[in-house]
């Protein structure tokens, strides 16, 4: 499948930083998409050049085949910012409708489409209230549906679930799988990786304005685990260090091994069994995205950027 | 294009339909003409009778002093400082015994304090008196001097323009005055609120953040252009409006007053302010007042002040209004940063201002031309000189360079600040000068 966008060696570099350094990566169309990294490792800037705020210094982005316009293609993108906003003043119906009109919907279209989507956020009753009087959970629920209205083929959401208590962050994350289920595609961008392992399909991580990772989830796992098994048995004070493996901690019934060098997981097992443990569960302990994030972050060695001067 | 519209529309209409902006609109001019009127009226009716009681040792003034019936002078015997009031009288003057050629004071002791109109009233009338008693002294008529001073009282200053061949027309410099004072004052006005008014909402764009979902969506020029163009016409509803309210409540007004006024306005129009003795006696002085007002009022050239009028507004609120949206597109949340950077733009207006005052009154010096020349102070300066005559006051040659430099002018700044404002209006946390400014300008931004 054709990705739905590709970007090209896209750099871009403020007076003094290198925000964006050279990252190339292809997003493939209907995926949900997360992209990484910590706090000024140019996300936002990346993201800002793929909606067209900013144009790249070098490199090119392709949009659905094509190199991206940004006049022209705005009305496929559908971007939410991490720092919502809204007029205070406006009513919530007028704000919606004015909005969707600027993405290029027709006043008609976008009054069906937003009743459409009141109704099924249950925000109908909001209408002729104002923004100032929204909790801020409540805005954000504006916020997505202003972003998802005019049905947008690649979706960018900043931190989507942050300030929404849980029953709503699933009301949103269902709606995220289902706009991706009908062929949106979907760039998220967050830090909570949590949600990143729930939902996204394919990450990139950057840090310093580089990419420092990029493939699906289950590759980036195994490319970076340790060879970690946890053992569960009855017997566990009869399991000791050997040459097969290395015993890292007990806790309960579980005993967490690291295969040494040379090794395989079968010869862990045969070890076990000729020693008569009995094994009730015996499985591969995979790193959460969360170990390998702070892992390659830190040997970046910045957690925050320093400036540079070019 | 269709974008810029739709931005236009939601500028316009969210403050359109704020109430600020419609009590503003129909109170201004309640308050206006219910001040003018209300004076006209006060003054019509409201004179007070004075009754003064005169010491007059030398006997010099009793023979020569006229009364009008707002002033009555008496000559009473055994009066003093102690018992006028007492006597039924409002005021005591007391003369000095003075010599004739030398400048002597007189002192006036009232209960209730007079004001100044009176007083000045009052002095010229004993300084007639004091010259008619010594021009009889020296052996003029009585008789003569009365067919002297009604002679006197029918010249008046009538200017006409010339404009060529045998047409001339009546030009009345203290409406011209008026006129250029009043536009200036209100395109200074204006282009404060209203520059404020851009800057302001810029700043709520970008502090709110929604500057970013709408900058995803249409170009950050068209936004802020939007903006201006729609800001721009809440000004000139605003005008229209006042205009339109204005004269509807003038003419409202005049049917409110009393017939015989009225009656009398009407038959001095006819008559080309010429009192003709026929049937009626004489206008009163308030309908002789109100005609010269209609009267002076007509000598002006309403559609040139008024299409300057609303060019130079257009005009000057471009240039500015864009500089302002620039400023309020660097601001942080901090309203104090606003203060500082404002004030440059702040500073012209200001001093055009002061230029204007001095132009209503000499719309042709060196001063005059420059200022009503370069972008920052003519839509003030050029306004007052427009309002003495184009051509007379103001070739024409002028008046278009005036123009042009001006459209130019709002097309720089415009180009100016866009550049400015796609910079600033998604830079969060950096606190920025005029210089920065400058520099975003100027250098390739992509």
């Amino acid at each position: 499948m054709d990705p739905i966008l590709s970007l090209q060696h896209l750099k871009k570099y403020y007076a003094t930083q290198k925000a964006v350094d050279d990252i190339s990566f292809d997003i493939q169309k209907g995926s949900i998409f997360g992209l990484l990294g910590p706090n000024g490792a140019g996300k936002t800037t990346l993201l800002r050049m793929i909606t067209g705020i900013f144009y790249p210094d070098e490199g090119n982005i392709i949009l659905d085949g094509k190199t991206f316009n940004p006049s022209e293609d705005i009305a496929k993108i559908g971007y939410m910012p991490e720092e919502r906003g809204m007029y205070k003043k406006m009513k919530i119906g007028e704000q919606a409708l004015y909005l969707a009109q600027l993405k290029g919907l027709s006043k008609a279209e976008a009054t069906e489409k937003i009743k459409y989507w009141f109704r099924k956020l249950e925000m109908e009753t909001w209408w002729n209230k104002k923004v100032e009087d929204l909790s801020k959970g409540m805005s954000q629920k504006l916020q997505f549906v202003i972003t998802v209205l005019h049905e947008p083929k690649l979706i960018i959401l900043d931190e989507p679930f942050s300030g929404l208590d849980p029953v709503n962050a699933n009301l949103i994350k269902d709606e995220i799988f289902g706009l991706a289920k009908n062929g949106s595609t979907i760039i998220f961008s967050t830090h909570r990786m949590e949600q990143v392992e729930e939902i996204c399909d394919h990450i990139v991580l950057v840090n310093l304005g580089k990419k420092i990772l990029d493939g699906t989830v289950q590759e980036i796992k195994q490319q970076y685990k340790e060879n970690i098994f946890s053992i569960e048995t009855d017997q566990i004070d009869s399991i000791t260090d050997n040459p097969i493996f290395t015993i890292i901690k007990k806790e309960g019934q579980k005993v967490f091994v690291k295969i040494n060098e040379g090794n395989n997981s079968n010869q862990v097992l045969g070890h076990l069994i000729n020693n008569n443990n009995r094994i009730i569960a015996y499985n591969e302990v995979l790193p959460s995205l969360n170990d390998i994030f702070i892992k390659l972050v830190e040997t970046t060695h910045a957690t925050t950027r320093a400036f540079q001067n070019l | 294009m269709h974008k810029i519209w739709l931005i236009i529309q939601r500028e316009y209409s969210t403050r359109v339909r704020n109430k600020r902006f419609l009590l503003v609109t129909f109170l201004m001019p309640l308050l206006m003409v219910g001040f003018l009127f209300g004076s006209a009226y006060l003054s019509s009716t409201g004179t007070e009778h004075r009754k003064i009681a005169v010491v007059d040792p030398n006997g010099f003034i009793k023979t020569s002093i006229k009364n009008t019936n707002q002033i009555e002078f008496v000559f009473p015997e055994n009066i003093d400082t102690n018992n006028y009031s007492q006597k039924g009288f409002t005021d005591i003057l007391i003369l000095p015994q003075f010599d004739k050629n030398s400048k002597a004071d007189y002192i006036l002791r009232s209960k209730k304090s007079m004001g100044l109109m009176l007083q000045n009233s009052i002095s010229e009338k004993i300084n007639a008196a004091i010259e008619d008693q010594m021009l009889q002294e020296a052996g003029i008529h009585q008789n003569v001097l009365d067919s002297i001073h009604k002679a006197s009282q029918f010249a008046e200053l009538k200017a006409y323009e010339d404009k060529g061949g045998s047409v001339s027309k009546e030009s009345n410099a203290g409406l011209a005055m008026g006129i250029g004072y009043a536009s200036g004052f209100l395109i200074y006005l204006t282009l404060l609120i209203y520059g404020t008014m851009v800057m302001r909402g810029v700043m709520e764009e970008k502090t709110n953040r929604i500057a970013e979902v709408i900058i995803s969506s249409v170009k950050p020029f068209e936004l802020m252009s939007g903006k201006i163009i729609g800001i721009g016409a809440v000004g000139l509803t605003q005008f229209a409006m006042w205009i339109i309210l204005i004269t509807g409540l003038t003419s409202v007004g005049m049917g409110l007053l009393p017939a015989d006024l009225q009656h009398q306005v009407s038959s001095l129009q006819q008559s080309n302010g010429q009192m003709a003795g026929t049937g009626m006696a004489q206008a009163s002085e308030s309908a002789m007042r109100i005609y010269n007002m209609q009267h002076t009022i007509a000598t002006a050239n309403w559609p040139l002040i008024l299409s300057c009028f609303i060019f130079y507004f257009l005009g000057g609120y471009l240039f500015y209004s864009a500089l302002f949206a620039a400023v309020g597109s660097v601001v942080n949340e901090d309203p104090q940063d606003a203060q500082s950077l404002m004030f440059p733009i702040t500073m012209p207006i200001i001093f055009s201002y002061i230029i204007t005052n001095m132009v209503t009154q000499n719309p042709n010096t060196p001063l005059a031309f420059w200022a009503s020349m370069i972008p920052f102070s003519s839509p003030l300066v050029m306004m007052a000189r427009v309002a003495y005559g184009v051509p007379s006051a103001v070739s024409y040659w002028e008046l278009a360079l005036s123009m042009s430099l001006l459209i130019g002018g709002f097309l720089f700044t415009t180009w100016l600040s866009g550049k400015i404002y796609r910079t600033g209006i998604l830079m969060y946390g950096k606190k920025v000068n005029w210089k920065t400014m400058i520099k975003w300008a100027f250098t390739k931004q992509s």
